[in-house]
C-alpha cells in the first residue's frame, strides 16, 4: 500500500514538474528579475573593483584613508571600457552635481602620470568629503534610489529621505491617476454590471441566453479587436458623433477619444464581464423564495431589494470589484491606443522607461510597486473567494 | 406596461448594444474603398484584404502568428494537460499552492512581466528568437490549458480507469485508451484558449519579439497607434472569423471523439 502510494506521488509530481519547471524559468524569474533591477546598481562596483574594497573600512565622515584614493587611481587607470566609464560618471553625477567635468579631468590625469597622484591638485574638488562619499556609495551593489524616485523621494547628501523638487517629480501623480482610472472604470463597471446581472438572472429563456451571449461575446474577442473598435466609434468622423450630429442634438463632434472620457468608456467594455459574472453566480446562488418570503412578510418591493437581495449580492459586487481594479490599475494596450498623454497609466510609464529609454532601474521599482499592489489585492479577492466556497 | 418594466427593457437594451455594437461596427468596414476608417462606407472592395495578403509588413506577421500560435498551443497543451493529470491525483502533496501558481500569470500585470522576460531573456540570448516569443506566450497560455482539462478531467469517473487497470491494461494504456479520449474535449478547448491567447497576445510580444517575429497583433498595435488604415478593420474580421472557425473545428472534433461511445 505505502510503496503503491509512493508511486502514485512520485507519478503525481513528476507530471507537475514540467510546468512548475516552466513558471521557475519563464514567470518566476523575470519577476524576481524585476524586482533585482529595481535595487541593483552594478555600475559602480564593476567600474572601481578595488575602490569598493579600500572604501569597506571608512566611516565616510573623516578624510577617506590614502589607500582609498590610490586604489580609486588605480581603478581609473585600469578602465578600457569607455562605455562602462561612461554609465560609472552618469551614474556618479546623477548622485552629486558636477562630477561630469571632474571625472574627466581626473581620468586624464590619471592615465598621463604614473605613480602616486595627488588628486586635490588635479581638482580642489577631491579636497571635498561629499565626492568622495559619492564614489564610495556607488561601489555598493544595491540601491534604494530607484524605489524612492519612483515615489518622488531621494536621499539628500547626508543620506535623508527627502521629497523630490516639485518639476521632478512625475511618479506620484500618474501613479495616484493610475488608481482614479482604475477606481472610476470600477464604479462604471459596477453600475451598469450589478443591473444588468440581476436583469439577468431574473429573467429565463432566450432573454437571459441573449445577455449572457452579450457578456461572454467580448469576453471571447481579441482585446486589440475590441479597442480598434472603439476607435472607430468614438473618432472624430466616428459613428457616435456622426449619429448625434445627425440627430441635431449637438452642432460640431464632441471630444470622445484621446481623453480620459474614451478611456473610461473603452476599459469599462473591456472589464464589464469581469463585473457581471462574479455578481451573476452569486445571485444564482440565492434562494428563490427570499423575495416573496419578504413580500409576503409585509416589505414593499423596493424595500424587500433594499434588505434581502442588495446585502446579498454585495459579496458579488466586491470580488467583481477586485477583479476589475486588479485588472485597471495594469492595463496598457487601451489606454495606450485611446488615450492621450494625460491619460497615461503606471504601465505606459513603465513600458517607456524599459523600452524608450533603457532606464531598468526604474522601470523595475515602478514594477515592482504594481506587482505588489497586483498581487496583495489578488490575495483579498482569493481569501474572498474561498470564503464564499467554504459556506456554500 | 408598468414604468419598472419600460425602464428595465431600457436598461436591457442599451445595455447588450453597449457591449455588442462596438464589435458588429468594425465589421463592414473591412470591405470598404476608402482608405479612411469611417462610415458612410462609399464603395464594397476587397482591397483591405488584398492589402493584408500583399503588404510585406502584414503577410509577415500573419506567418509569424501562425508559427507562434502553433507553437505556443503545442507547448502550453502538453505542460498544462501533463499539469492537470498530475493535479487530478490524490497523491500530489499542496495541490492547492500547485493550483494557485499556475494560474498566478492570469494576474500579474502584462508590462511588469514584460519587463522581467526582456531582462532575462537578454542575458540567457533568448532575445529577438521564435523560441523566446513562443515560451513568452506560453506562459500566459498555459492557466487555461490547466483550468479547462482539470474540469474535463474533474468529470471522469475513476472507476472507469480502475475497472479498465483491473483487467489488465497497463497504466499506459488506460491513459492512452481511457483517460485521453474522455479529456480529449477539454485538452482541445484549452487548446483554442491558447491558440486565442497568443494570436492576441501585444504586450509581452512587444519587450521580447525582435522585427523578424512581429506578430499580426503586434503589427495591429503599431497600425492602430500610428497610421490607422481599414486594414485594421480587415485584421479584425480576420481575428473573428479565425475564432470562430477555429472553435468550429474544435467543436467538430469534440463530437466526433464522442460519437463511437454511443453504440458501444
Amino acid at each position: 500500500m505505502s510503496e503503491a502510494t509512493a508511486r502514485t506521488r512520485l507519478g503525481a509530481l513528476g507530471l507537475v514538474a514540467p510546468l512548475v519547471l516552466f513558471l521557475a524559468l519563464f514567470f518566476a524569474w523575470p519577476l524576481v528579475s524585476v524586482l533585482k533591477e529595481s535595487v541593483s546598481d552594478p555600475v559602480g562596483l564593476r567600474a572601481f573593483p578595488a575602490t569598493a574594497e579600500a572604501a569597506l573600512g571608512w566611516d565616510r565622515q573623516s578624510e577617506p584613508p590614502i589607500a582609498m584614493k590610490q586604489a580609486f587611481v588605480e581603478d581609473l587607470r585600469a578602465i578600457d571600457d569607455q562605455q562602462l566609464l561612461g554609465d560609472a560618471v552618469r551614474r556618479l553625477n546623477s548622485a552629486q552635481n558636477g562630477f561630469r567635468t571632474l571625472m574627466s579631468k581626473t581620468v586624464r590625469a590619471a592615465q598621463e602620470q604614473s605613480g602616486p597622484l595627488d588628486l586635490v591638485a588635479v581638482d580642489k574638488r577631491w579636497a571635498d568629503v561629499r565626492f568622495w562619499r559619492a564614489v564610495a556609495n556607488s561601489t555598493y551593489p544595491y540601491t534604494d534610489r530607484n524605489l524612492l524616485a519612483a515615489l518622488d523621494y531621494q536621499r539628500d547628501a547626508a543620506g535623508k529621505v527627502v521629497a523630490l523638487p516639485a518639476e521632478a517629480s512625475a511618479n506620484t501623480a500618474i501613479l495616484i491617476r493610475t488608481l482614479w482610472i482604475g477606481a472610476v472604470v470600477t464604479i462604471a463597471c459596477a453600475l451598469i454590471g450589478l443591473p444588468y446581472a440581476m436583469l439577468a438572472a431574473s429573467l429565463t429563456g432566450w432573454k437571459r441566453q441573449l445577455l449572457l451571449g452579450a457578456v461572454l461575446l467580448p469576453l471571447w474577442t481579441s482585446l486589440l479587436v475590441r479597442t480598434a473598435a472603439w476607435f472607430i466609434l468614438l473618432q472624430e468622423k466616428g459613428l457616435i458623433n456622426d449619429t448625434l450630429i445627425g440627430l441635431g442634438l449637438i452642432d460640431g463632434p464632441l471630444p470622445l477619444i484621446f481623453n480620459r472620457l474614451g478611456v473610461v468608456i473603452a476599459m469599462t467594455h473591456v472589464l464589464l464581464p469581469f463585473m457581471v459574472l462574479p455578481i451573476y453566480s452569486v445571485l444564482l446562488a440565492i434562494p428563490k423564495n427570499l423575495m416573496p418570503a419578504a413580500a409576503s412578510l409585509g416589505a414593499p418591493p423596493w424595500r424587500a431589494f433594499l434588505r434581502v437581495l442588495l446585502p446579498l449580492s454585495l459579496r458579488g459586487v466586491v470580488s467583481g470589484s477586485l477583479l476589475v481594479f486588479m485588472t485597471a490599475i495594469g492595463y496598457y494596450i487601451t489606454p495606450a491606443l485611446i488615450g492621450g498623454a494625460q491619460d497615461q497609466m503606471i504601465s505606459s510609464v513603465i513600458a517607456f522607461y524599459a523600452l524608450g529609454s533603457a532606464n531598468w532601474g526604474m522601470a523595475g521599482a515602478l514594477g515592482a510597486i504594481l506587482l505588489v499592489a497586483t498581487l496583495a489585492l489578488y490575495a483579498v479577492y482569493g481569501r474572498l473567494s474561498s470564503d464564499r466556497a467554504g459556506s456554500l | 406596461m408598468r414604468l419598472i418594466d419600460v425602464a428595465r427593457l431600457l436598461f436591457g437594451v442599451f445595455a447588450v448594444l453597449f457591449l455588442i455594437a462596438p464589435l458588429i461596427a468594425i465589421l463592414p468596414l473591412a470591405f470598404t474603398s476608402s482608405i479612411f476608417l469611417t462610415y458612410p462606407i462609399p464603395d464594397y472592395s476587397l482591397r483591405w484584404f488584398r492589402e493584408l495578403a500583399v503588404a510585406d509588413a502584414w503577410r509577415l506577421s500573419i506567418v509569424n502568428s501562425l508559427i507562434v500560435g502553433t507553437g505556443t498551443t503545442i507547448l502550453a497543451g502538453v505542460l498544462g494537460t501533463m499539469a492537470a493529470l498530475g493535479l487530478r491525483n490524490s497523491g500530489l502533496i499542496l495541490p492547492g499552492l500547485f493550483r494557485t501558481a499556475f494560474l498566478l500569470p492570469m494576474v500579474v500585470p502584462a508590462v511588469v512581466l514584460g519587463v522581467g522576460m526582456q531582462v532575462f531573456f537578454v542575458q540567457i540570448g533568448f532575445a529577438n528568437s521564435y523560441a523566446g516569443v513562443i515560451c513568452a506566450h506560453t506562459v500566459v497560455a498555459v492557466p487555461f490549458v490547466v483550468v479547462s482539462v482539470s474540469a474535463s478531467l474533474a468529470g471522469i469517473d475513476r472507476r472507469v480507469e480502475r475497472a479498465a487497470l483491473s483487467l489488465g491494461a497497463s497504466p499506459l494504456t488506460v491513459f492512452r485508451r481511457v483517460t485521453l479520449p474522455l479529456a480529449l474535449p477539454g485538452i482541445l478547448s484549452g487548446a483554442v484558449f491558447a491558440f486565442a491567447t497568443s494570436l492576441d497576445e501585444v504586450v509581452l510580444t512587444l519587450f521580447v519579439a525582435g522585427p523578424n517575429q512581429r506578430t499580426l497583433a503586434r503589427q495591429m498595435f503599431s497600425t492602430i497607434r500610428e497610421n490607422i488604415s481599414p486594414a485594421i478593420a480587415a485584421a479584425a474580421f480576420l481575428f473573428i472569423v479565425g475564432t470562430l472557425l477555429v472553435a468550429a473545428i474544435a467543436l467538430l472534433i469534440r463530437s466526433r471523439s464522442t460519437q463511437p461511445k454511443t453504440p458501444a
